[in-house]
């Protein structure tokens, strides 16, 4: 790849546009980037069809980093599209990797997500209920939207995917890392995840004690002690359960690890590892105390899937059973 | 799903080694009867109990899991059960949030002299998820990947 010049795509999925930025947070190490690569796609930044990619050869792009989640069938379509024109793929970020934002519509379904979007919610002014339809007919003919899909999805669970870069975004030094390994050829097994296996509290520089939790505190409630873990403070952290390579920076501002790197290496389901760590720091021992603590902690399973419920075990809330049961309960989110 | 087409429910059950499954071991060689629907595993504390195991089940396809241990204050590691304990109360709120009715996974104890309690507990869980139906995780994953709808389309 030396004396010649390779290919780089990016584009983005079902995602919020911050790993585009993050790209940029590379600073002047951009200027390596665009020395390495010829940029062939990337619809964030410069002008590019969705045709210009479709026209090149099969494994034309050498590189390819997709981050978003996939959440329709243009997503799904550009997925399959990269991927045959890509010789590697790299889920790049949280959403690629594990659905992350985008993935948190798995806690409701499509009709609930369109009734409170385009009827319910305050801000909404649509007398007529309105929703958005697969093709609608307008004097200059026939316009039609991708498919808005029930369950949004990780890009793995779609097309095979060579490398992940996970982070909501990215850090640029991993970022950097990732590209270096590229440039040079010295990439990990196919497969991996770019980056340190081990979890945020190995990062974070608190001081940690042995942690015995009574009371579960909302960041805006309590003011935390700067040098002390903050989980010991009844600040809810998902770091005992998450893979570094931030550099703990939550954390180390007073604000709980919120999970983006996702698992660490052999984890099946992230969630049950943080809710594993955080049920074994509650100070009760029988379910009348466990539950009066547990009432402080709400949207348990925000929490834990916040990022990787799309990825984990169940990968979405049950479509059919125990739907009417939960909505007694009011606790759905 | 049986032959005859009547639900008849699959179970996973994680036994404690020291009192629960004890306790099953007891149930059989007393000839107790209860319905075949626990598949049994046998771990050694319900401390050891990783809630991945219970998300795997139903998601491999039990429709009820029933994780069984030493009563409070008799474990044999001393505390495993109370962090069973925790863990349960916890998962139990997720599983909840995820739209699983509360019946289907299920913590209860048995010591190794509680035969008769074991047979009870499985014959009474086996009732309730009977009656709630069988769990079919995977359909709640719809594939609308236009894609792979037309591949198999072509199958």
């Amino acid at each position: 790849m030396s004396d010649k010049k390779g290919k780089l795509g990016l584009y983005w999925a079902s995602s919020c546009g911050g790993c585009e930025i993050a790209v940029l947070a590379l600073h002047e190490k951009i200027l390596d980037v665009a020395a390495a690569f010829d940029i062939v796609f990337w619809p964030c930044v410069m002008d590019f069809k969705y045709e210009d990619v479709e026209a090149l050869e099969d494994g034309e792009i050498d590189v390819c980093l997709f981050n978003g989640a996939i959440r329709n069938d243009e997503n799904a379509h550009m997925a399959h599209v990269l991927r045959q024109k890509s010789k590697v793929l790299v889920a790049f970020g949280a959403c690629s990797f594990g659905g992350s934002m985008p993935g948190l519509a798995n806690f409701t379904d499509k009709d609930a997500m369109f009734d409170w979007i385009y009827k319910q919610s305050p801000s909404t002014d649509n007398p007529q209920g309105t929703l958005p339809q697969k093709h609608s007919q307008v004097p200059e003919g026939e316009l039609t939207l991708p498919n808005f899909w029930r369950t949004v999805k990780t890009l793995a669970q779609i097309v095979p995917v060579d490398y992940y870069l996970p982070g909501c975004p990215p850090e640029a030094h991993q970022i950097e890392a990732a590209v270096t390994a590229i440039v040079t050829g010295q990439l990990p097994p196919p497969g991996s995840v770019i980056g340190p296996d081990v979890t945020v509290c190995d990062e974070c520089s608190r001081t940690k004690n042995e942690k015995k939790i009574k009371h579960f505190y909302r960041p805006q409630e309590i003011i935390p002690d700067p040098d002390v873990c903050l989980l010991e403070q009844g600040l809810f952290c998902a770091g005992i359960g998450t893979r570094s390579g931030c550099g703990a920076l939550c954390p180390q501002v007073g604000m709980g690890c919120r999970g983006c790197y996702g698992p660490n290496e052999g984890v099946l389901d992230h969630g049950a590892k943080i809710l594993t760590g955080i049920a074994s720091v509650l100070d009760a021992n029988t379910p009348e105390e466990v539950d009066k603590i547990l009432d402080t902690l709400p949207d348990p399973a925000g929490y834990f899937y916040r990022f990787h419920l799309p990825q984990s075990l169940l990968r979405r809330r049950a479509l059919g059973n125990g739907q009417k049961q939960t909505a007694k309960t009011g606790e759905a989110t | 799903m049986s032959d005859n087409g009547t639900f008849k429910p699959v179970i996973v059950g994680f036994l404690c080694n020291w009192c629960s499954y004890r306790a099953a071991d007891l149930a059989g060689t007393s000839r107790m009867g209860y319905p075949a629907t626990l598949r049994d595993i046998r771990i050694m504390c319900t401390g050891r109990l990783d809630p991945t195991f219970v998300l795997r089940a139903l998601q491999k396809g039990a429709d009820g899991v029933l994780i069984m241990g030493c009563h409070p204050g008799q474990c044999h590691y001393q505390e495993g059960n109370y962090k069973a304990i925790r863990r349960f109360a916890l998962l139990k709120r997720t599983l909840r949030q995820l739209g699983l009715e509360e019946e289907r996974v299920q913590l209860h104890w048995a010591s190794a002299a509680e035969g008769v309690r074991f047979a009870e507990t499985v014959t009474r869980m086996t009732k309730e998820i009977t009656a709630l139906g069988p769990l079919d995780w995977s359909h709640n994953w719809p594939n609308e990947d236009p894609y792979a709808l037309e591949e198999a389309a072509h199958e």
